[in-house]
């Protein structure tokens, strides 16, 4: 759903919403929405009345936390230590790492330059404890810098709101007159720990702000580094085809991937050419692998259409995803496990061929013949056994069902010579009818039910046919045969 | 009528002077007859052609499900735009009516030329238990030397191949056995007799390696007790041993 649309221009205001308990309301909203006081939270139809030339955009918040968190992984450029905060900040422990970009006031500028580089606006501040930077970031000036011994100074203007306690609780403390965070630094610890000492330690205002100003510990838990399986070639002269360098690169992989004991469930193949672009091809697996040679295979199909240009100089196989794979002994013979068989032939075909080319059936629950059978991609899914049959049924099925002409038709019967591909045939011997309703809750209503038909022409071959809808159930006109199948 | 020889294994029993020994006499006419049974269904890993008959007819489809191996291996089965166009889609739910256990991983291709390479991929498989392919007409790619690859690579890994070919009679094809199967028409139904029973086809072999060729009656026999599904296959070929076909034990043992 990337559709691309012009925004209206500045002097709109521009409101991102999301569903509420009783209808939309704003997530976000641009900056001349904010001066005309549209608040997150609102509903956005009292937005809409207030101010008609309101612009409102769905918001893509999955969209946002996955932006986020790639953002969280590139700012590892300027310290080890990073980590989402809730949905709309980075925390980042610069601490020992300033120094590296020439002190805290040129990293911060540095960290401001590339975010306006992406396109991303960012309010930064930098303070002794993860508390204190979060609320001088979200509610102080921008591009603080605070030291060790001013944070009480600092805080003590920001609104309660700063130290992110929940509404009734902001609430509260505004009746107490309990304004700022400097006014609530003030009162005497005792009287308020009566009051407070029964609320968990996240939204405990006193918690808090000890965490802010440094008395209580909270370290900052950055996730890990993603690890890379990559195995690269780098050529002293540019070459036009990657395939005898292939076999060098899996192995590569391979070897990394068995001492983690891992398997590849995705590749990606990209060469890097000598005008500055890149080209990649992925290949998808049905079970890990680290096997260079099926690796090979698999990836020298899908070389065909690549386009190495003037040449490249530089290719890299990357296992896009991974699997915990075990060393695994199949016989003590040798011979190798069926199942793995089947898997590679899996891979090689979809990877050939196409996800939606292979395919095992999958089931559904229905009585319309041409609904029973669907099809699941075999990478993506199980082979399923087949539900028991009650009925007889062809083992071939038209799809679409072929409209036949009936020559002559016995009443209440099927048709005992009718036409079919310009051909004529005669009934000999018929079985039924077996009646399959519509399914209402499925159908669109008014579909005709249908009476199904064993037919064997003169010469022995047998045909299943319907006739959709009897006549007079007021669902159209004269019934119509239809050719479904074909019986062995 | 249905007796078959079908899995009577009687080879044993010929040749060699130890019968002369014995002072058993076998006339000629039983041991071809016994001989020239073929049996498709015991999964001897070749290549075999089968060709319809007459168009739009389900008994191709029927004769080779009622060959495939009794195993719950998948069986690949790959087919062209044309083939599905003409004959309809092969429908899952109606396979367990002619005794297939197993899973079938379809493939569905526009292109002949990609059946032949799904196939041959297929047939390089040792973990499915038959690789089926269906083409329609006499495209170019489906040469003599294409059937020729396929019949070896079947050899080599030991899985059935079966390709069915429709709308096509007289093609090149180095396929070890090729089948001509059309309709006959069918059983009487066991209690309706305006109704069609059980279905039955006629099979012609008109070309096999190190076999005469014949024609039978065959027909699907499913499952009971202890034997698995199988084809029945009754003489058609007009030498009028019928009764013989019926009882080769006695015979033998006169």
């Amino acid at each position: 759903m990337s559709q691309q649309r012009t925004l209206p221009g500045d002097d709109v205001p521009v409101v991102l919403s999301v569903q509420g308990t009783h209808g939309p309301i704003v997530h976000a909203m641009s900056a001349e929405a904010a001066r005309r006081d549209v608040v997150p939270g609102a509903r956005v139809v009292d937005v809409q009345a207030i101010h008609p030339d309101l612009h409102v955009e769905q918001a893509d918040t999955q969209g946002d936390r996955a932006l986020l968190e790639r953002v969280v992984m590139w700012a590892r450029r300027w310290c080890p230590w990073t980590v989402r905060d809730r949905e709309d900040g980075i925390l980042m422990d610069i601490t020992g790492a300033a120094h590296l970009f020439g002190g805290e006031a040129r990293m911060l500028r540095d960290i401001g330059q590339r975010f306006r580089m992406q396109g991303l606006s960012a309010r930064l501040a930098v303070a002794p404890t993860r508390g204190a930077a979060q609320m001088l970031a979200r509610y102080g000036g921008g591009g603080v810098i605070c030291e060790a011994d001013d944070v009480e100074v600092a805080l003590a203007p920001l609104p309660v709101e700063a130290l992110r306690i929940d509404r009734d609780t902001v609430r509260l403390l505004q009746r107490l007159g309990l304004k700022t965070v400097g006014r609530l630094m003030e009162v005497p610890r005792v009287a308020l720990m009566r009051r407070f000492d029964r609320m968990a330690a996240e939204v405990n205002p006193l918690v808090l702000l000890d965490r802010a100003l440094g008395r209580a510990g909270d370290p900052l838990n950055a996730p890990e580094d993603a690890v890379r399986w990559l195995a690269r070639v780098r050529l002293p002269e540019p070459v036009i085809d990657p395939e005898p360098h292939l076999e060098a690169l899996a192995a590569d992989l391979c070897r990394q991937l068995a001492r983690a004991e891992q398997g590849a469930r995705r590749l990606r193949l990209t060469i890097y050419r000598v005008d500055g672009e890149w080209r990649s091809r992925d290949v998808a697996l049905a079970s890990s692998s680290r096997e260079a040679a099926h690796l090979v295979r698999l990836m020298a199909g899908k070389l065909e259409g690549i386009d190495p240009g003037f040449g490249f100089d530089l290719l890299t196989l990357e296992a896009l995803a991974v699997e915990p794979l075990a060393l695994h002994q199949d016989h003590l013979d040798g011979s190798r496990d069926a199942g793995k068989d089947v898997a590679a032939l899996l891979d090689r075909l979809t990877a050939k061929l196409g996800p939606e080319k292979v395919t095992w059936s999958a089931w559904c629950e229905s009585h319309v013949p041409e609904r029973v059978e669907g099809r699941v991609a075999a990478l993506a899914g199980d082979a399923r056994a087949a539900p028991a049959l009650v009925k007889e049924r062809p083992l071939r099925l038209l799809e679409p069902a072929e409209e036949i002409a009936v020559l002559y038709a016995v009443p209440e019967g099927p048709p005992a010579r009718f036409r079919w591909r310009r051909v004529a045939y005669l009934t000999a011997r018929f079985e039924g009818p077996e009646r399959i309703a519509p399914e209402w809750w499925r159908d669109r209503p008014g579909t005709r039910l249908r009476d199904y038909y064993k037919v064997e022409a003169g010469d022995g071959r047998r045909f299943w046919l319907f006739r959709e809808g009897v006549l007079g159930d007021g669902r159209g006109s004269d019934p119509r045969w239809f050719m479904q199948g074909i019986f062995a | 009528m249905t007796d078959s020889l079908a899995g009577d294994s009687s080879g044993a029993v010929f040749g060699g002077p130890d019968n002369f020994a014995g002072g058993k006499v076998i006339s000629l006419a039983t041991k071809r007859l016994l001989q020239d049974v073929p049996r498709p269904d015991a999964g001897d890993a070749v290549l075999r052609d089968v060709v319809s008959g007459a168009p739009f007819d389900g008994a191709v489809t029927g004769f080779v499900l009622s060959c495939l191996p009794d195993s719950e291996a998948p069986v690949l089965w790959v087919s062209d735009r044309m083939a599905r166009r003409e004959n309809g889609r092969l429908y899952g739910p109606a396979l367990a009516q002619f005794g297939f256990r197993g899973q079938v991983l379809r493939v569905e291709v526009s292109h002949p030329r990609d059946v032949l390479w799904a196939m041959e991929e297929g047939a390089a498989c040792a973990g499915l238990s038959a690789v089926v392919g269906e083409i329609h007409g006499a495209p170019e790619v489906l040469s003599f030397t294409a059937t020729k690859r396929l019949a070896l690579r079947s050899e080599q890994a030991g899985v059935p191949v079966w390709l069915i070919r429709s709308g096509d009679h007289g093609a090149l094809s180095a396929a070890r056995e090729r089948w001509r199967i059309s309709s006959l028409a069918s059983d009487t139904h066991p209690w309706n007799a305006a109704a069609p029973g059980a279905p039955v086809w006629e099979a012609e072999l008109f070309r096999a390696r190190g076999r005469a060729p014949g024609t039978w009656e065959a027909r699907h026999e499913p499952a009971t007790g202890g034997r698995a599904h199988r084809l029945g296959l009754l003489s058609r070929s007009g030498d009028g041993q019928v009764a013989q076909d019926r009882e080769p034990a006695a015979d033998l043992a006169r």
